[in-house]
């Protein structure tokens, strides 16, 4: 099994000396994850409120044909 | 396979089968992404000369990957829309466009901050730098041109010509190590044959977020595909269905 390599947690957080290279680079990881999921959930949401509004607005129309006829 | 394939040019169908597999995607992205990130971070043993900021190679590999997987992907759907006129192949280039982007980025900020006390600098001009920069700008590009065009179709085949064009710069940057004598040293081996190349404790986190690096572009190459299937196929009787029934509570 592997063993945690560091003796502790403010040792992990160092990094060796290396925590201003390292750390950023994991942050701009969790980054990437939340701008290649995150944008597209939220533009689903507004894609189907527009849907939504185009279809009432179809409905509505096609109701005041009907009263015209 | 030639009916799998036609099926997955049909947006209803493809947007189905990416509403089952979200599920299973998220769940084992999340899953080797987050063993991944830990084991490389705190569990892998330290480099011998580098020490700790080897770590960042577990980021770096993967991105690198994804820069040229997506690519390679674009490449072929782009050569789909030219010679079949595939309207799903379109759609998929578009949304794996931003996906790239963002890896190439990520990609390219890693290796300057793996560079500053590796290398001394955090840029130099050398073939495999240059080559990736390049491609950021070629990803740029193809963006750029799409949000040019009103009409659909010439945006489709404007972009999937210059993807064309643009994926000679991909084995480009895959032999630039080889071709010339360059800083970025070549792909490490791993540790089955060769004594001196990497052994298991530093190479198995690296398959866990390499293998979640292709999770989470498949999670954003379905959620993106499937919001472009909702607007093109807007008057479609199922795409009004399935407004109708999202909406039903609210």
């Amino acid at each position: 099994m592997p063993e945690f390599q560091f003796d502790s947690f403010a040792a992990f957080l160092a990094m060796g000396d290396y925590a201003i290279y390292v750390w950023p680079v994991y942050i701009l990881f969790a980054l990437f994850f939340v701008t290649t999921v995150l944008p597209p959930i939220l533009g689903r949401r507004k894609i189907i409120r527009q849907l939504k509004a185009r279809l009432e607005r179809m409905e509505s129309n096609m109701a005041e044909q009907g009263e015209g006829n | 396979m030639w009916q799998w394939l036609y099926k997955l040019g049909s947006p209803r169908w493809f947007y189905e089968l990416g509403e089952r597999s979200l599920p299973w995607l998220w769940g084992a992205t999340v899953f080797l992404l987050a063993v991944g990130v830990v084991w490389g971070l705190a569990f892998a043993p330290p480099d011998y000369q580098m020490g700790d900021n080897y770590r960042i190679i577990y980021m770096h590999v993967p991105s690198a990957g994804l820069m040229k997987g997506c690519f390679y992907m674009m490449a072929i759907c782009s050569a789909a829309v030219l010679i079949w006129k595939i309207k799903m192949a379109d759609i998929v280039a578009k949304a794996i466009a931003p996906i790239g982007v963002m890896a190439t980025l990520l990609m390219l900020a890693s290796g300057s901050l793996w560079g500053i006390p590796t290398w001394g600098t955090w840029w130099i001009w050398d073939a495999r730098l240059t080559s990736s920069l390049l491609q950021f700008f070629i990803y740029m590009g193809i963006i750029v041109l799409r949000s040019a065009f009103d009409s659909q179709d010439s945006a489709a085949r404007a972009c999937a010509v210059l993807t064309l064009v643009g994926v000679v710069n991909i084995p480009i940057i895959e032999y630039s190590v080889e071709w010339w004598n360059t800083l970025h040293q070549g792909a490490s081996s791993l540790g089955m044959r060769d004594a001196s190349a990497n052994p298991p404790e530093i190479w198995i986190p690296a398959f866990f977020t390499g293998f979640g690096f292709i999770g989470l572009f498949f999670i954003g190459l379905i959620l993106r595909s499937q919001n472009e299937i909702l607007l093109r196929e807007r008057r479609t009787q199922w795409v009004r269905d399935l407004v109708a029934k999202e909406t039903a509570g609210a």
